[in-house]
């Protein structure tokens, strides 16, 4: 340090547990006073090895396992790795099992926002909001036990098609559920965003530029919020999403401007409720009838894709942002490769930029703002000896650069 | 004086110091029933703060290593030690301040910032970032939210003095004289913005959500408190309680003086214990709207936003005030030289 420097600066460690992260994480923060000057983050505190597990089972009980990456995006990972198996064993799913995924996806991607909102009013302090984002977010739960049988990890999809069909009976339930969520949704936008408070703590807090978000390649909210144009419901449709109307959502469609900042990030995520409301809507009426799985039975499902040889990857756009499954199978029981890459890993290195010259008190509605979900994006973690190492870029390349000479030999 | 007198006032401050712990303990439970009411949850019962209290004082009592063990220790008895010293100078129901006669409204003001400057203390001495950034979001505020608080003080007794009542600080003449009764109109309208000054700075006071910044759960995980468990932290909580009860019993005295047996008759054996009562019943709509609606209602500030909102917002709605029960002193004055 500088001799001529008057204020000392030090160093505060947030995580891996702390009360301002809902899942752990490792924050390194070079202080000034209140102001963060330099920041550092080590993820990889919750790797379960799920890949690992995934590698000795077959797909149709792996798609189970990839229900358990995450505990709200039950739909977004089932989906996403099924549809990776179904083009490598280029199975056609029926085209009401495609709408019915796309109304339960929906669904996901409403609690998951309400889970958030609550989150980000927790993080405020606003707790009064918390608890009312909460009971409201029970409806959907409720729409979504009685579809697929459970509140998490829903076991609906499966490779070919979907588990359980939406009897016409269940449509006034959802009728009543989308219906409340419309009329409350003026309320709640109401709440978060001509709330005096709330506004002087979000409003130009946490910037991620467009420039930014371009380079850092974010995905979902935290980039359209950030005002840029991505929706993989609008770019590169899967499921029923061809035939829907979606159209990306961006701040500047409600506030008239794009400023990249928390407050963008609320707007965005609470319009897309809104708008998962109108696809459910459009979703029930245009389904068409038929089967919901292409093949019923499970052992000649087996069969299938135990012949199939391929690789292919599977993209979904979850409540969080794009999040993709890469499969290689290679005529075996189980995939010769899996990779998962939730959509919170691409969002990660966000946090610097947003984070640098904020205020300790905007750290933990930072951290909130591009929902980040840890134990989804935790792929690998170093431990030799008991020791955590940390592998660094240069390495890697020359492990690459080796294997390629062993290769060529 | 008598030992006599030294016994009687000696078991008032018992009484007091007792009083004080329990009343502050209900009153905190009271607020988080509300809350959880207003934020349709059930919460927990009314007893829950005694439930906490006796927890936490079985608990063991944890120093961290590069603490400055003796000031992590004493802090936590001075907290709550100088929190209930504040309710003997201040009127309770119908009782007089006990030690009245030694110190008056300033005193009062003074020994306020002495349960935070222990909490102050205690956060620098634990040696942890946390509770060190909390420790200056603690000075901070209170440097922010003295002046509105002195503007509040030196208005009320002021005018009362101006109405020719002598010793006008001392809080006995407060509570004889309301402030209500000694105003016209215009009085009337600055008092009663006195009173909003006074219920803003309240939360600050008892570091409450919007200005809790100092504990601040999500971002210091607890701040000044962070390094602190079992007795210490159940001292701290108890002079947390102290305080809240001391708030409210300031602003009581301030501005809602009455007693019930002023209004009914009743033999002194009954007035004592129901004037209590009445207290308790208006210290809980005093913290109702100025702690548990407050916090229910808000989300948490800045530090930066805190320090504008008291030196700036603030200070110039309590100035105006102030100007406010000057005119309304000063009016039939002038009027009368005019005749």
């Amino acid at each position: 340090m500088a001799p001529d420097e008057k204020k000392a600066p030090y160093t505060v460690q947030i995580g891996p547990v702390h009360p301002a992260l809902k899942e752990p994480v490792m924050f390194t923060f070079e202080m000034e006073g209140e102001q963060v000057k330099a920041v550092d983050f080590a993820p990889g505190q919750t790797h379960r090895g799920i890949e690992w597990m995934g590698m000795r089972r077959n797909p149709v009980q792996i798609v189970h396992l990839t229900d358990r990456i995450c505990g709200i995006c039950g739909v977004v990972h089932t989906l996403s790795f099924s549809l990776a198996v179904e083009q490598i064993a280029e199975i056609q799913v029926p085209e009401r099992a495609d709408y019915i995924r796309s109304i339960l996806h929906e669904f996901e991607r409403i609690q998951s926002h309400l889970l958030w909102a609550g989150v980000a009013a927790h993080e405020l302090g606003f707790d009064s909001l918390l608890h009312l984002t909460w009971r409201v977010r029970e409806q959907a739960m409720d729409v979504i036990e009685n579809l697929t049988g459970n509140r998490v990890n829903y076991g609906i999809v499966q490779v070919g098609g979907v588990r359980r069909d939406i009897a016409p009976e269940q449509h006034p339930a959802i009728e009543q559920c989308l219906s409340a969520y419309e009329g409350l949704l003026e309320k709640l936008l109401n709440l978060f965003l001509d709330d005096r408070t709330i506004a002087m703590r979000c409003r130009d807090c946490g910037i991620l530029t467009r420039k930014d978000a371009i380079e850092l390649c974010t995905v979902g909210p935290t980039a359209r919020a950030s005002g840029v144009n991505v929706d993989l419901r609008q770019d590169y449709p899967y499921a029923a999403y061809g035939d829907l109307d979606v159209r990306a959502i961006l701040p500047e469609q409600h506030m008239g401007e794009t400023h990249g900042d928390v407050f963008d990030r609320i707007v965005v995520r609470l319009l897309e409720v809104g708008q998962s409301c109108q696809i459910i809507r459009q979703c029930l009426s245009e389904m068409p009838a038929g089967p919901i799985t292409a093949e019923e039975k499970l052992a000649k499902l087996l069969l299938i894709c135990k012949k199939a040889q391929g690789e292919a990857i599977g993209r979904v756009e979850a409540p969080r942002g794009e999040c993709l499954h890469y499969v290689r199978m290679d005529g075996k029981e189980s995939p010769t490769a899996w990779k998962v890459k939730a959509s919170s890993y691409s969002n990660l290195m966000s946090w610097i930029p947003m984070l640098i010259g904020e205020q300790i008190a905007d750290i933990p509605i930072i951290v909130a703002s591009i929902d980040p979900c840890l134990s989804c994006t935790d792929r690998v973690a170093v431990v030799r000896e008991g020791q955590r190492s940390i592998l660094t870029k240069e390495y890697l390349h020359r492990l690459s650069v080796e294997k390629t000479r062993r290769l060529q030999r | 004086m008598t030992p006599a007198g030294i016994a009687v006032i000696l078991g008032w401050c018992v009484f007091f110091s007792l009083f004080a712990i329990a009343g502050g303990l209900f009153l905190l439970g009271v607020d988080r029933k509300l809350a959880a009411h207003m934020q349709a949850r059930i919460g927990p019962p009314i007893r829950q703060p005694f439930i906490d209290v006796a927890k936490l004082l079985q608990k063991e009592n944890v120093v961290p290593a590069n603490a400055i063990s003796s000031i992590f220790h004493a802090a936590p008895v001075i907290a709550l030690a100088s929190s209930i010293v504040i309710l003997f100078y201040l009127p309770v129901g119908s009782i007089l301040p006990v030690l009245g006669m030694y110190g008056d409204l300033v005193l009062v003001m003074y020994l306020l910032t002495v349960p935070a400057l222990a909490m102050v203390a205690g956060g620098f001495a634990s040696g942890s970032p946390y509770a060190t950034v909390g420790a200056q979001r603690e000075m901070v505020t209170m440097i922010a939210y003295e002046f509105p608080l002195a503007i509040v003080v030196i208005g009320v007794a002021w005018r009362i003095g101006a109405a020719g009542l002598a010793s006008p600080f001392a809080l006995a003449t407060i509570a004889a004289t309301p402030i209500w009764t000694v105003v016209g109109p215009i009085g009337f309208i600055g008092a009663f913005i006195l009173l909003l000054v006074l219920a803003v700075v309240t939360p600050a006071e008892l570091s409450r959500i919007p200005f809790d910044t100092q504990e601040a759960e999500t971002e210091l995980a607890g701040g000044l408190l962070v390094e602190y468990s079992g007795k210490n932290l159940a001292m701290f909580y108890l002079a947390q309680g102290v305080k809240t009860l001391v708030l409210a019993a300031v602003i009581v005295a301030i501005f809602f003086p009455w007693n019930l047996s002023g209004f009914l008759a009743m033999p002194p054996w009954l007035a004592i214990p129901a004037d209590l009562l009445f207290f308790l019943v208006k210290a809980i709509i005093v913290l109702f709207f100025a702690v548990t609606l407050v916090r229910v209602g808000m989300a948490r500030f800045r530090i930066t936003q805190v320090v504008s909102i008291y030196w700036r917002s603030l200070s110039v709605i309590g100035l105006f005030g102030l100007i406010l029960l000057m005119a309304d002193a000063a009016l039939p004055a002038l009027v009368g030289v005019g005749l």
